[in-house]
């Protein structure tokens, strides 16, 4: 018998503190899958954000480094520029990307820096429980928009990839879904471009990933999946973004 | 060794680079901008890190992901952007990080202004953010201080993983003096907790998160037993004609040097004043206040500010010492004959005592 | 050896993999695990194709998938 599919080696045993069928744990399947076939265990450093991931580095076997929210592209930054031959990633939320962390993730990616940028986006806040998120929909009901969001007190849902695509700085910036299978995979296939882009010295690589929170979103998780497919692709289009990871190969 | 005449924020950031510097992350304020500038350009000259961040925010954060991984690692800024790294400041005590932060002190609170002032004790000494922790703060007096207390912070924050500052002013980092640069003898220490160090096996995690309410209580005891020893045993000062004082006058930093003119002055007058400059302000020089209030009973402490180090003044006095209180601040500084005048006040039985 | 081994205690009841499997082979028992979950359960390991879409979008690692 041949083993098609198995916990990967850098994952641990430890149960996953995540709600049933939260994208988190796909995720973190997936950044194990790839850590492990590309062979970087040995030298790969995680930055961990606040959120509900606050804790991803109870799950990996490597090193780990918690940042202060919204933070994590500066600590990886400084990681990296400590060991540049450390395979440096963030896992970061919405709310710790996108709201506090804006400033740090667009100069991050403006300087090129050479790390893997994972961006979870389930467009609401997660572990504070479900307040409304830079990337919340309009009409989105969240615990501090308890009457859907208005777009004239609001604002709009901020497209991150789109948003750093301005930039000449990043090299690769793809947004992806874990719904079915097919996407599961389309994700896995970015997360492993993302990471070797940092083996090559390609410079900054980020990958949205649609998710969803079924607790926040109060859906069953078969639910949460048709949310992400109907509400939230259109408003955040699937794709590759920017990619010139050929041309800025042994750059950095 | 030949003696180099140089800024004291220059002396900082050459008396880093000797001391092993190994990245410096950092942000534009006024009155230390030459230490970036400074290390900007000689940082790369010896294949080390240099980078100016988006923010004091950012850079604070960068030192702690580099701090990690066991560097050596400064930034540096004035008041206003030292207020912004509080939060970064707190996570790297909490995550016992070492690495060295400068800050040379402007008029506050607020924008304030560009001139010196030495408002920014409290935040200094009595931790600044949020939670159980304290820093280790240096206070040097001169550019030879600058470049001798930034080396000696280093050391001091590895040897206890904790952040050092070296707490400085506009004037200090603006004054121009001679240095004699040495070399710094580098204590080694135990690096195993660090992370991005391939040798080892399993996994190191920086982080100052304890989610379980028993474990938590147990990193900060174990921080409060740290600072403990910290007290115990690094405890700097100095005793200027202290001796046959009848009246000392309690000043660090720039302000010791007015003093110090201002004692000499004194002294020629035939008023028996000392000086007694703490050079560490945590640890505060307690039993050697106590000490010297034991015997001497009028403690004038001058400070660029209205007030603040002369609580510490107090709280470690002789309970029948008469502390008084003379301070500057908005950038002003003090004369030394300002300062002598106050001295005869006191002497005379006329100075307020301080409350 | 069977094609499907699901480690029971960690299911959380999600159903994702209920949704996901092209055989319609999996299901949620009436076994409650530690946790207080029901469990899923394969019907007919015999119609596993080894596809392992459950593995894939199970995210508590439960669905582990061999193929003869």
């Amino acid at each position: 018998m041949k083993t098609v599919y198995e916990r990967p080696k850098s994952l641990n045993d430890r149960y996953f503190h995540y709600c049933p069928g939260c994208g988190h744990g796909v995720v973190h399947k997936l950044i194990a899958e790839v850590v492990d076939e590309l062979g970087i265990q040995g030298k790969t450093i995680g930055v961990a954000p606040v959120g509900c991931s606050v804790f991803a580095y109870w799950y990996y076997d490597f090193d780990f480094s918690q940042a202060a929210h919204g933070r994590a592209p500066a600590v990886a930054t400084g990681i990296k520029r400590a060991k540049p031959g450390s395979v440096v990633f963030s896992y970061q939320g919405d709310g710790d990307l996108a709201a506090i962390g804006t400033a740090e993730i667009i100069h991050a990616a403006n300087r090129g820096e050479n790390i893997t940028v994972i961006f979870i986006n389930n467009a609401i806040y997660g572990m504070t429980g479900g307040q409304m998120a830079p990337t919340t929909l309009v009409g989105q009901k969240a615990s501090t928009a308890p009457l859907g969001r208005n777009p004239q007190n609001e604002g709009y849902p901020i497209r991150v990839c789109e948003l750093l695509s301005s930039l000449t700085g990043p090299t690769y910036l793809e947004r992806t879904a874990v719904t079915t299978p097919a996407e599961i995979t389309k994700t896995k296939k970015a997360l492993k471009k993302a990471f070797q882009n940092q083996l090559d010295g390609a410079g900054f690589s980020l990958v949205e990933i649609l998710s969803q929170c079924p607790t926040n979103w109060g859906v069953k998780p078969v639910d949460g999946t048709k949310f992400i497919k109907e509400q939230m692709m259109p408003v955040f289009p699937l794709g590759v973004y920017k990619d010139i990871s050929e041309e800025r190969k042994g750059s950095k | 060794m030949a003696k180099e005449f140089v800024k004291g924020n220059e002396a900082i950031g050459k008396a880093a680079i000797l001391a092993g510097l190994d990245c410096y992350f950092g942000y534009p304020i006024t009155p230390q901008s030459e230490i970036p500038e400074y290390l900007s350009a000689e940082l790369p000259k010896v294949g080390k890190v240099f980078l100016q961040a988006e923010s004091e925010v950012a850079a604070i954060n960068m030192v702690y992901g580099a701090a990690g991984t066991g560097v050596r690692v400064m930034t540096s800024s004035s008041s206003p952007g030292v207020s912004l790294k509080l939060e970064g400041i707190s996570y790297m005590a909490g995550a016992e990080l070492p690495c060295v932060i400068v800050n040379i002190q402007r008029g506050g609170p607020g924008l304030g202004n560009i001139a010196p002032e030495q408002g920014d004790y409290f935040q200094a000494t009595k931790g600044g953010g949020h939670g159980n922790y304290r820093l280790i703060v240096l206070a040097p007096d001169s550019g030879q201080e600058m470049a001798d207390f930034t080396m000696h912070a280093f050391n001091l924050a590895e040897k206890y993983r904790t952040p050092v500052m070296l707490l400085g002013d506009g004037y200090l980092g603006q004054m121009k003096e001679a240095v004699e640069f040495k070399t710094p003898e580098r204590i080694k220490t135990d690096m195993s907790w660090t992370i991005g160090n391939q040798e080892k096996n399993g996994h190191q995690v920086i982080s100052s998160i304890d989610i379980e309410p028993e474990i938590l209580e147990q990193r900060n005891l174990r921080l409060l037993a740290k600072y403990k020893e910290i007290q115990k045993t690094e405890v700097m000062y100095e005793n200027f004609m202290t001796d046959d004082a009848e009246l000392i006058v309690v000043a660090y930093g720039i302000t010791s040097r007015v003093a110090r003119s201002a004692v000499e002055i004194a002294r020629q007058q035939g008023l028996k004043v000392g000086l007694f400059r703490p050079k560490t302000l945590f640890p505060f020089p307690k039993n050697e206040l106590k000490n010297l209030t034991s015997r001497v009973k009028k403690v004038l402490v001058c400070e660029l500010s209205t007030g603040q180090m002369v609580e510490d003044v107090k709280l470690n006095s002789a309970c029948d010492a008469d502390v008084y209180f003379y301070g500057r601040c908005g950038g002003v500084v003090p004369s030394d004959l300002e300062l002598v005048e106050q001295f005869k006040k006191i002497s005379e039985g006329k100075g307020v005592i301080w409350e | 050896m069977s094609k499907v081994k699901i480690a029971e205690i960690n299911c959380k009841e999600c159903g994702l993999c209920v949704e996901a499997c092209p055989k319609k082979i999996l299901r949620i028992s009436d076994r409650l695990n530690a946790k207080g979950y029901r469990v899923v359960e394969c019907i007919d390991d015999n119609q596993c194709v080894g596809c392992a879409a459950c593995a894939k979008v199970c995210p508590d690692i439960v669905i582990s998938i061999y193929k003869d």
